[in-house]
């Protein structure tokens, strides 16, 4: 076996993929700013250098380990290094950290603290504080705390196929930001959150609500209503110092009463609903062999994605809200009536383990009358906040059971909280109405660590069931590719914008290994496992609420509070169908910038097709689509062989096209 | 036209050199030079006088004299330039108004007008030819042997001069590996700076795995005051196109880039217009000089980032991301252009690909030191009498650069130092003068080739302020990727900038110290590894001037402004109050008809008012 010597020590190595790595397994931790184990090596932070003598400092993050190899991973050129880079990041960083919302878990600070970083000798370059960006319902950008790791343009661009943020501008002057200094909200941000899980410092952090909900609390005049989304019994643990993965659900419960809950829910429960509901959605299609395959609609960063990038496909999408939405529904419509109050004397919150449920409670298709079905959502951190400032000592909570009737839950519904889940659960009940058996075995079992794409196939005697389960929207762009183009074909897509599900979601502990997310999966199916009842169509409570208020599945009572649409966010709707010229006469460019675009750039080609096709002259006139002729001033702008024209809006087309096109028809001043 | 074989290429080597035959050449340099300093009118003008206007610069006339414009010559402080090829004379700065006179004086007659030769500053001796010029004399001008001497727009007049001979060679007489032991025991290093061994290179590429591989020409010159690169493209574009096509039959590609900065508009037009010819005649393309080998070239505009010089930046700015560097390994040579096996090499070690093929290995390695084999192009610029592109072989010492090809410093002063590899290198002084120029030399004393930039500095040049000048350029240029260059050159500039502003301590100079060794030590790149050369030479070998700055408040060059100090001389002052009312900052005062003074305090140090004295009574003071 190949081994190197770090530290004087020989370390084998099998299949590690970098020196880091090899030698964290010998003992031997190094500290990393931008490292990632899911995203490429960036070998920016200059942290996890080890000293390999003569060949000089190597980065271990991104230098495969070599037989032979002899490496020190802290020597005196090292400690240089690791100690100017962060007393130069120091210098550039805004240090109030006592007002940080990452103080305590900050990388920066953790290592300034540990390298011994007690002075900063250059003059503080955070004088003129950059705009802080939180004009979301989910994400909170701080560029004068961003270190330029890089970590969030990479998580962005490689896990979810997005390029929302990106470095731009040149040396000490570069930032990360979305394209042109826009905020999150007016681009294509999914509030994912991911890149506030990948961040190592304050630079990029998941919106607080939870001073909503104390006010809430406090404020008497409502009943606050608990739910608690899977995840988060399996994420909480760690944010106390507990192994990861370890259901702490007794625990969550009795806390939130501590805190002044009038009903502590389980998102579970909502869950098991959305199942009874989408099982029989998909055999409909199954049966009319229409809207295949069935996508899952539970991720709101998905949706969104849908939304803005694949409009064709939103037909295909599940109507079904998510466990979310449908437990706000429930609670506000039939939950009251059941207590005899009414909607607006409650107020309930989410425990979720992610960013994007802050946007997608506050979308408008899940309001009623304006009063929102889900008033509040705080993440597994921001519960720890909660916990630790009431003053409850979480490890010494006994556990309690969750209220009734929106607490009792089945297997199916807490593995919606990891990748796969939410497919094998609706696979269970929609065997049982096929068949009337249960589904004796498990579709699969937790993913491996790090894997994004699954593939199955069930056979419900006869009928093959083809699933597929994607955990990053990068393989699910890459996955709805090939079903586009035929290459693949499924019955039933479940998708999750999160590394392993909501597991790894960006409400969740900061994250720093897939092997974490792992354990945390691990801990759901282990739940699941231990279940005595398994299947969503057993939940005695849901089955009580169908007789009570909704009668079947898909009734319409049922669609009304538990289904919605979607519509397309594309800006453009339609395409332009541009001909391909062999030999042009006349070249006609037009500017589709931002600038000229904003503009009206599409209209002006719109219409300048439209003319030309009038004039019969598309076989001689090519249109191109091009980017800027750096007069933005006089926007949109197009060019007639090479000549730039200004203001060339829709209306002035005609005018443009005898004034300056149909003249080089003329004269013959053809290019050929 | 289609030179499908191997004969066929000799065949339109007869016909072109037949072709081109001619008595008298005048050869316009059109480089970027002339071209500022107005050659193109001269040329305008010699078409005209010459009569014949149909065909663009490139027409001869019965009695056998043609008309060219070519590619640079090198000596660009003194163009336009014109040589007159079958009278051995060239002529210097010659303005449009000048060609009549050439044309009915040396064309016709045979005259030689001295006012356009060459006129040694030193002892005002006139020079004929220019061999003869002491600009010259010195120089071996090997892979520029075609630049100024070959209108590069018309691949006749390359093809006629023994080119694609190499190409031809190497596709019909030579294995891939026959080629790379070639150019390896040709001793052939690196000239974009590293030096790294090009046959070494050329191997790893070859045996990296993969069935894509490609070629890519680094014409990314970005130093101050370097113009190797430029000069070649736009003098003999097609060498570096041979250079590149060899290369790629030898590593197995069929697919090449040449990434040539934007700012050079001649360059990429020429280049373009060499591609666009090579294809015509089928050197380029498909089935090439009749074999399998396939290759198609194009060229990629860069858009002006210095460290996209550095290749793995290169390859993500060909990618169409942002040129920022990767960390190695992996390395082009296995990951490189789009993930496939890439191989990167500049410009000018194209450049001499095609010789070494057609002379032999042992020709190129007869020529340089040891370790640093054949010749070496530089840009010659600064404070010396002759500046321009030369081109000696390797071992050459900076004495005979400086002293003889460049001819001393101007004005008489003092040679102090010379600036050797742009921003990345290092300076070097006058116990350096007889130091070979070579790889491992110039290593060992802290500097490096480089691209080849040679910026030499005489007395009156700060050297404080010079570091200050290449920390400024490689804090704009870095890409802010890694923390060391991102914010270390940053506030290496700043502590430079405190220095040559006055306001330097002894603590500067050693946190000055501490950063460059970090910042050398544990950038990702070679642009943030060599960003603190030029500081860590300078205070190696000038410290006692870093030190007068910050203790004595004094800059012994005179150059940093906020040491100066100037003072009326209260007896020739005549108190007209001219100064207080130019000075711009209000600090001078006084009374008509008595001598005026200057508050030190609100004085910025102008020196208007030294300029605007009728009376000269204003003196700086040290």
């Amino acid at each position: 076996m190949p081994s190197m010597i770090i530290n004087g020590h020989e370390v084998e190595f099998t299949d590690e993929k970098n020196i880091l790595d090899v030698c964290r397994k010998a003992g031997f931790d190094l500290p990393t700013l931008c490292y990632q184990d899911h995203l490429s090596p960036f070998g920016a932070c200059r942290m996890c250098v080890v000293d390999a003598g003569k060949r000089g400092l190597l980065t271990s993050c991104s230098v495969p380990p070599e037989n032979g190899l002899e490496i020190q991973t802290s020597t005196e050129r090292t400690r240089r290094v690791r100690k100017m880079s962060l007393e130069l990041m120091l210098a550039a960083h805004d240090r109030e950290c006592l007002t940080c919302p990452k103080s305590g878990t900050c990388k920066l600070q953790d290592y300034a603290e540990r390298f011994g970083v007690d002075s900063v000798r250059f003059i503080s370059r955070n004088k003129d504080k950059k705009e802080i960006d939180d004009h979301n319902p989910s994400i909170v950008r701080d560029p004068n705390k961003c270190i330029l790791c890089g970590n969030c343009v990479r998580v962005c661009f490689e896990h979810q196929g997005l390029h929302i943020l990106d470095f731009s501008k040149r040396g000490s002057n570069v930032e990360v930001g979305p394209a042109f200094g826009k905020m999150l909200n007016d681009v294509e941000c999914i509030f994912c959150g991911q890149c506030a899980t990948v961040c190592p410092t304050g630079a990029i952090t998941v919106r607080p609500e939870f001073e909503n909900v104390f006010d809430a609390l406090y404020s008497g005049d409502k009943k606050v209503i608990f739910q608690v989304a899977p995840a988060v019994r399996v994420g909480l643990g760690e944010l106390f110092g507990m192994k990861p993965g370890r259901n702490v659900e007794g625990k969550i419960v009795s806390a939130l009463r501590k805190m002044g809950a009038y009903k502590v829910f389980d998102t579970n429960f909502a869950a098991d609903l959305t199942i009874m509901e989408e099982a029989t959605e998909f055999l409909k299609r199954l049966d009319e062999g229409k809207n295949l395959p069935l996508f899952t609609s539970c991720c709101p960063s998905w949706i969104k994605t849908a939304e803005q990038s694949y409009p064709e496909l939103l037909p295909n999408l599940s109507s079904c809200r998510s466990p979310q939405q449908m437990f706000g529904s429930v609670a506000k419509k039939y939950f009251t009536k059941e207590e005899g109050l009414k909607p607006e004397d409650v107020f309930v919150v989410s425990v979720m383990p992610c960013s994007a449920k802050k946007f997608e409670a506050q979308r408008e298709e899940f309001t009623t009358d304006g009063v929102r079905d889900v008033d509040a959502v705080i993440t597994t951190n921001e519960l720890a906040r909660m916990i630790r400032s009431f003053g409850l000592d979480f490890l010494e909570l006994p556990d309690e059971d969750w209220d009734s009737p929106l607490g009792e839950s089945t297997g199916a519904a807490v593995i919606f909280g990891a990748t796969g889940g939410v497919a094998e659960a609706a696979l269970r009940t929609a065997y049982k109405k096929m068949t009337g058996r249960e589904l004796e075995n498990q579709v699969w079992k937790p993913a491996a660590p790090g894997e994004s794409v699954r593939e199955a196939e069930v056979d419900i005697d006869g009928t093959v069931v083809r699933i597929a389960t994607v955990n990053g929207l990068a393989a699910a762009r890459r996955l709805i590719d090939e079903i586009r183009r035929g290459e693949k074909e499924f019955h039933l897509v479940e998708i999750m914008a999160c590394p392993a599900g909501c597991v790894g979601g960006a409400g969740q502990r900061a994250n720093d290994s897939l092997e974490l997310r792992a354990q945390r999966a691990k801990g759901l199916s282990d739940i699941d496992s231990n279940k005595t009842v398994r299947q969503s169509h057993n939940n005695e409570s849901v089955l009580e609420l169908y007789k009570t208020y909704l009668s079947e599945p898909n009734s319409a009572e049922a669609h009304h509070s538990l289904h919605t649409g979607y519509s397309s966010r594309r800006r453009i709707e339609e395409d332009i169908e541009l001909s391909e010229v062999a030999e042009p006469g006349i070249c006609v460019e037009v500017c589709v910038g931002t600038n000229c675009f904003q503009k009206g750039a599409y209209d002006t080609m719109k219409k300048l097709n439209g003319v030309l096709r009038a004039e019969g002259l598309l076989d001689v006139v090519d249109i191109k689509a091009t980017f800027c002729f750096e007069k933005c001033g006089q926007s949109p702008n197009i060019a007639v062989n090479g000549k730039v024209i200004g203001n060339a809006t829709c209306d002035r087309i005609q005018e443009i096209f005898d004034s300056e096109i149909s003249p080089l028809l003329k004269t013959g001043s053809l290019n050929k | 036209m289609i030179i499908a074989t191997v004969e066929a290429l000799a065949d339109a080597r007869k016909e072109a050199r037949e072709k081109l035959k001619s008595r008298l050449r005048v050869l316009v340099c059109t480089g970027t030079g002339c071209v500022a300093n107005g050659s193109l009118k001269v040329l305008e003008r010699f078409k005209e006088l010459m009569g014949n206007e149909a065909v663009s610069a490139d027409s001869h006339d019965e009695t056998g004299i043609r008309l060219a414009h070519t590619g640079c010559h090198g000596f660009c402080e003194h163009g336009p330039l014109v040589k007159i090829e079958g009278m051995n004379i060239i002529y210097m700065k010659v303005h449009p108004e000048d060609v009549d006179e050439i044309v009915d004086r040396t064309i016709n007659n045979g005259e030689i007008i001295e006012r356009l030769l060459y006129r040694d500053p030193s002892d005002n001796s006139l020079f004929k030819s220019e061999e003869e010029i002491p600009f010259y004399a010195k120089q071996k001008r090997t892979s520029l042997k075609n630049c100024g001497n070959i209108n590069p727009d018309n691949i006749e007049e390359y093809i006629a001069r023994d080119g694609y001979a190499a190409l031809a060679r190497a596709l019909s007489e030579m294995t891939p590996d026959e080629i790379i032991s070639e150019i390896t025991s040709s001793g052939l290093r690196g000239r974009g700076g590293g030096g790294f061994p090009t046959g070494i290179k050329w191997g790893f590429v070859k045996k990296a795995s993969g069935e894509k591989k490609y070629v890519i020409v680094n014409g990314d010159e970005g130093d101050p005051g370097a113009f190797m690169d430029r000069s070649l493209l736009e003098g003999d574009p097609n060498a570096v196109i041979e250079g590149m096509a060899i290369a790629a039959y030898a590593i197995g590609a069929d697919e090449g880039y040449l990434y040539i900065r934007a700012e050079y508009p001649l360059a990429v037009e020429r280049t373009r217009t060499a591609i666009g010819q090579a294809l015509e005649y089928g050197l380029l393309g498909e089935n090439i000089l009749g074999t399998n080998f396939n290759f198609k070239v194009r060229i990629k505009e860069g858009a002006g980032a210095f460290v996209c010089g550095e290749e793995t930046a290169l390859i993500a700015s060909i990618e169409g991301h942002r040129g920022m560097p990767k960390s190695k390994p992996p390395f082009p040579a296995n990951e490189g252009l789009f993930g496939k096996p890439t191989l990167i090499n500049n410009v000018e070690t194209f450049g001499n690909v095609p010789s070494i093929l057609r002379k032999g290995a042992e020709w190129f390695a007869s020529m340089g030191t040891e370790n640093s084999k054949g010749t070496k192009t530089f840009a010659l610029t600064g404070q010396v009498n002759n500046t321009g592109l030369i081109e000696v072989p390797m071992g050459t010492t900076l004495r005979e650069i400086i002293f003889e090809i460049g001819g001393g410093i101007r004005n008489n002063k003092k040679f102090k130092a010379v600036q050797i590899g742009g921003p990345s290198g290092g300076c070097l002084t006058e116990e350096h003068l007889d130091l070979p120029l070579d790889y491992e030399s110039l290593k060992q004393v802290g500097a490096m080739i480089g691209s080849g930039g040679l910026v030499v500095m005489d007395e009156e040049t700060c050297i404080v302020d010079m570091a200050r000048f290449f920390m400024n350029f490689t804090q704009n240029e870095s890409c802010g990727k890694c923390v060391l260059c991102r914010e270390g050159t940053r506030r290496m500039l700043e502590i430079l900038e405190k220095i040559t502003s006055g306001l330097g301590t002894r603590e500067d100079i050693d946190t000055l110290a501490e950063l460059s060794v970090a910042v050398q030590d544990g950038s990702l790149c070679g642009l943030g590894k060599t960003a603190p050369n030029p500081v860590i030479s300078s205070m190696k070998y000038f410290m006692e001037e870093y030190i007068e700055h910050v203790e004595e408040h004094k800059c012994r060059a005179g150059v940093c402004q906020a040491f100066k100090k100037f003072e009326v001389e209260p007896l020739e002052c005549k108190g007209c109050g001219k100064c207080a009312r130019i000075c711009p900052a209000g600090a001078i005062s006084g009374k008509p008809k008595e001598p005026y003074v200057i508050d030190q305090e609100s004085c910025v140090r102008c020196g208007a008012c030294v300029a605007g004295c009728p009376f000269q009574a204003i003196k700086e003071v040290s």
